[in-house]
C-alpha cells in the first residue's frame, strides 16, 4: 500500500482542543507542512497569541513562545534581532492582531521586520465566549452586539490586508480562506510564499486566513461555511494584496 | 583599570556593557533619557544592538523576545513607562525569563514631574503586574555602585531566571562621580538550554510559556516560584549597616537619601546622639533580618524616604513591634535636607521607644 499522506513532522502528535468545524486545525497543518517542505523546522520559532489559538504553542513541533495579548509581533522581533538567521512566525487571531495588538502589528510591519504573520480571522472573539471583534461584520450578532454590529456605535470592521499592504517594508500580503479544499490549496501556497519572502530576507509578510467559528456563530459547521461564502468573503475579498514583482 | 568622571545614567549603560549585555530596547523618558543616548552610541560600536521602540509596551516585549532567544538584554525607563511595562513584567516572571530593567524614578502619580523621587517603591517591590510573583530590586547609592550593581542585576537575573530591576532616582541618574572601571574581568554568561533558539540548537523542542490552565499545574508553578523566592531571600539579601552597634536611633534609607542620612548620622554623633543607618541595597528581598536584629537594640527607627512612607511598611514588618518606626519624607520631587532630617532625628530620639 502506498502512503499518500501523513502527519507533518512539524506538527506534534497531540489532540487539538478546537471545537468541531473550527479551522485552526487546518491552518496549523498548512503552516506545519510548509515548515517541513522548506526544511526549516530546526530553526523555526513560533509565537502563539492569546485567544483560542493560544495552545498552538503546544501543537507545533518547533520551539514555541506564548505571548501576551497582541504582543506576538514585538516578541518575534526581539527573537529575530538576536537570531537573524532563524525563521519566525506569529500565529494570531483577529482579537489579538486587530484589537489589542494592532499597534505592535503596524509598527512591526513599518519596520519591515523579516517575520511572517499568520492571521486567522473568524470575525469573533472565540475563547472569551463570542464577543465582537474589530473584524465583526456590520449587522453581525455577537454577545456584545446583541442587536447586530452598528457603524454608529462600533465603527467599521478592520481589514488587515488592505491596511498593511501599502506599507513600505511589507513585501507579501494575501487573504485566503479555509472554507473548501480549493481555497485550502491556495492558502497553503500563500503561506509558503510568505515564509519564502522571509527566507529571502526581504521583509514582513502576512497571510490572512478567513475561518469560521461555528460555536460562537451558533451555526453548524456546514452552515458556517455557507455563512462565510455569503457574508464574509464579499466583505473580505480574497487575493494577493501585495507581492514583489515576479512573484505571483 | 581606568578612572573616569561619569554620569549615573551613563554608568547604567556602561555597567550593562561590562556585564555582557549587547541588546537594549527602550524608549526615551526623562530623567532616564541619557541611558538611551549612551547605549545608542556605545552598543553599535561593540557589535551590539540598540533599538528604540514605539512605546514602553513594545520595548518590554522586544526584551521578552530577546530573552527568549537567550540574550542578555535590558531596558530602562521611568515611572510612567515602567507602569506600561507591568503587563509584560508579570509575563516575564511567569515565563521565568531573565532580563534587567532600570527605573530612574520621578515624581508622581500620573505624569507627575521629572524631579527625583522614590515613589515607585511599592510598584517595584510589591508586584505592579498581576499574579503571584516577585522581581529582584537593587538600589545603588553612588555612580560606582551603579556600575557594579548592573553586573549583579544581570547575574542574579540569570541565576534565578527572573527579571531584576535597578531602582534609582533622577539624582542618581544625573549626578557625576569618579568611577573605576576594571576591564580585566571577563564576563561569563551562563548557558541557556531552555531558550527558544530553534530545535537544531538544543535538545528536543523548547516552549516558553506562562499559561497553566490545569489548576494543580498552576499551583505547582506557583510553589516552584515560591521556593525560588524563599531561596533568594535567604541568600541574596544585601544591606549596608553604619554605626549600628551602639545606636539608639536607626535611620533607614536607600538610594540618594541614604547618602544624606549617612552625613546626618555623623552630625548627630558629633552632637552626642547615638544614631546609626540601615541601608537596604536589595529592596526585594528586603533585609527584614537586619531590621529585626536592630529592633532589639535601638529605641526607634526613622525611615527617611522621598515618598509618603512606602519602605516604612517593610521596616514595620521587620521591627515586629519591638521598636516604633517613624517616617520622614519629602514628596513631589523634593529631596530631604540634612538639617531637616537631623531635626526629625532629634525629635524621635526624644520620643524614643515610647511610640508616641
Amino acid at each position: 500500500m502506498k502512503k499518500i499522506t501523513a502527519r507533518p513532522y512539524s506538527l506534534r502528535d497531540v489532540p487539538f482542543h478546537y471545537c468541531p468545524g473550527c479551522m485552526h486545525g487546518i491552518a496549523h497543518r498548512l503552516v506545519a507542512e510548509v515548515i517541513d517542505e522548506l526544511g526549516v523546522s530546526g530553526r523555526t520559532i513560533g509565537i502563539s497569541s492569546v485567544g483560542c489559538s493560544v495552545f498552538a504553542k503546544h501543537y507545533f513541533n518547533v520551539d514555541m513562545i506564548q505571548a501576551a495579548h497582541g504582543r506576538a509581533p514585538s516578541i518575534a522581533t526581539g527573537v529575530k534581532r538576536v537570531l537573524p538567521d532563524r525563521v519566525l512566525f506569529t500565529y494570531q487571531g483577529d482579537g489579538d492582531l486587530a484589537a489589542i495588538g494592532i499597534g505592535d502589528f503596524i509598527h512591526t510591519a513599518y519596520r519591515g521586520e523579516k517575520i511572517t504573520t499568520i492571521f486567522v480571522n473568524n470575525t469573533v472573539y472565540g475563547m472569551t465566549g463570542g464577543q465582537m471583534a474589530p473584524t465583526t461584520l456590520i449587522g453581525q450578532v455577537t454577545k456584545t452586539t446583541p442587536f447586530g454590529r452598528s457603524v454608529e456605535i462600533n465603527g467599521n470592521p478592520i481589514r488587515a490586508c488592505e491596511l498593511i499592504a501599502p506599507v513600505e517594508g511589507v513585501v507579501y500580503v494575501e487573504r485566503v480562506s479555509l472554507h473548501n479544499p480549493k481555497e485550502i490549496i491556495k492558502a497553503k501556497k500563500a503561506i509558503r510564499k510568505a515564509f519564502e519572502m522571509q527566507l529571502n530576507g526581504v521583509g514582513f509578510s502576512l497571510v490572512e486566513a478567513l475561518s469560521a467559528c461555528p460555536t460562537n456563530l451558533g451555526l453548524s459547521p456546514l452552515e458556517a461555511i455557507k455563512w462565510m461564502e455569503e457574508k464574509m468573503i464579499p466583505f473580505y475579498p480574497l487575493g494577493v494584496y501585495k507581492s514583489p514583482a515576479g512573484v505571483v | 583599570m581606568r578612572r573616569f568622571l561619569m554620569k549615573g545614567n551613563d554608568a547604567i549603560g556602561e555597567g550593562a556593557i561590562l556585564a555582557g549585555c549587547r541588546h537594549f530596547f527602550g524608549y526615551p523618558i526623562t530623567p532616564q533619557s541619557e541611558v538611551t543616548h549612551y547605549l545608542a552610541k556605545r552598543l553599535p560600536e561593540i557589535g551590539g544592538l540598540f533599538m528604540q521602540a514605539e512605546s514602553e509596551l513594545a520595548s518590554i516585549n522586544l526584551v521578552f523576545g530577546a530573552a527568549c532567544a537567550g540574550a542578555r538584554v535590558m531596558t530602562a525607563s521611568s515611572g510612567p513607562g515602567i507602569s506600561l511595562m507591568q503587563e509584560e513584567l508579570s509575563f516575564l516572571a511567569g515565563s521565568e525569563l531573565p532580563c534587567v530593567l532600570v527605573n530612574i524614578m520621578r515624581g508622581g502619580p500620573g505624569l507627575g514631574n521629572i524631579g527625583p523621587s522614590q515613589a515607585d517603591y511599592f510598584q517595584a517591590t510589591k508586584g505592579g503586574g498581576h499574579g503571584d510573583y516577585h522581581i529582584i530590586v537593587l538600589a545603588p547609592n553612588s555612580v560606582q555602585e551603579i556600575l557594579d550593581i548592573m553586573k549583579k542585576a544581570f547575574d542574579l537575573s540569570d541565576m534565578y531566571r527572573m527579571p531584576a530591576m535597578v531602582l534609582a532616582d533622577g539624582i542618581m541618574g544625573q549626578m557625576m562621580e569618579p568611577v573605576v572601571i576594571d576591564e580585566e574581568k571577563s564576563v561569563e554568561i551562563p548557558p541557556r538550554p531552555w531558550a527558544t533558539t530553534g530545535r537544531d540548537y538544543h535538545e528536543d523542542r523548547n516552549e516558553i510559556n506562562s499559561l497553566f490552565v490545569i489548576l494543580e499545574e498552576m499551583e505547582e508553578v506557583n510553589l516552584r516560584l515560591l521556593h525560588k523566592y524563599e531561596e533568594i531571600c535567604a541568600k541574596e539579601t544585601l544591606c549596608e549597616e553604619y554605626m549600628l552597634d551602639d545606636a539608639e536611633v536607626a535611620l533607614v534609607a536607600f538610594g540618594t537619601v541614604s547618602r544624606i542620612c549617612r552625613a546626618v548620622v555623623d552630625k548627630a554623633r558629633e552632637q552626642g546622639i547615638r544614631a546609626g543607618l540601615v541601608r537596604p541595597i536589595t529592596l526585594w528581598p528586603f533585609p527584614y533580618d537586619v531590621i529585626s536584629r536592630t529592633a532589639k537594640s535601638v529605641q526607634c527607627f526613622l525611615a527617611v524616604e522621598m515618598n509618603m512612607g512606602q519602605m516604612f511598611e517593610d521596616i514595620e514588618i521587620g521591627a515586629k513591634g519591638r521598636a516604633p518606626v517613624y517616617h520622614y519624607g519629602r514628596l513631589g520631587g523634593m529631596v530631604p535636607l540634612a538639617k531637616d532630617i537631623l531635626e526629625e532625628l532629634k525629635k524621635v530620639s526624644e520620643r524614643g521607644g515610647t511610640g508616641q
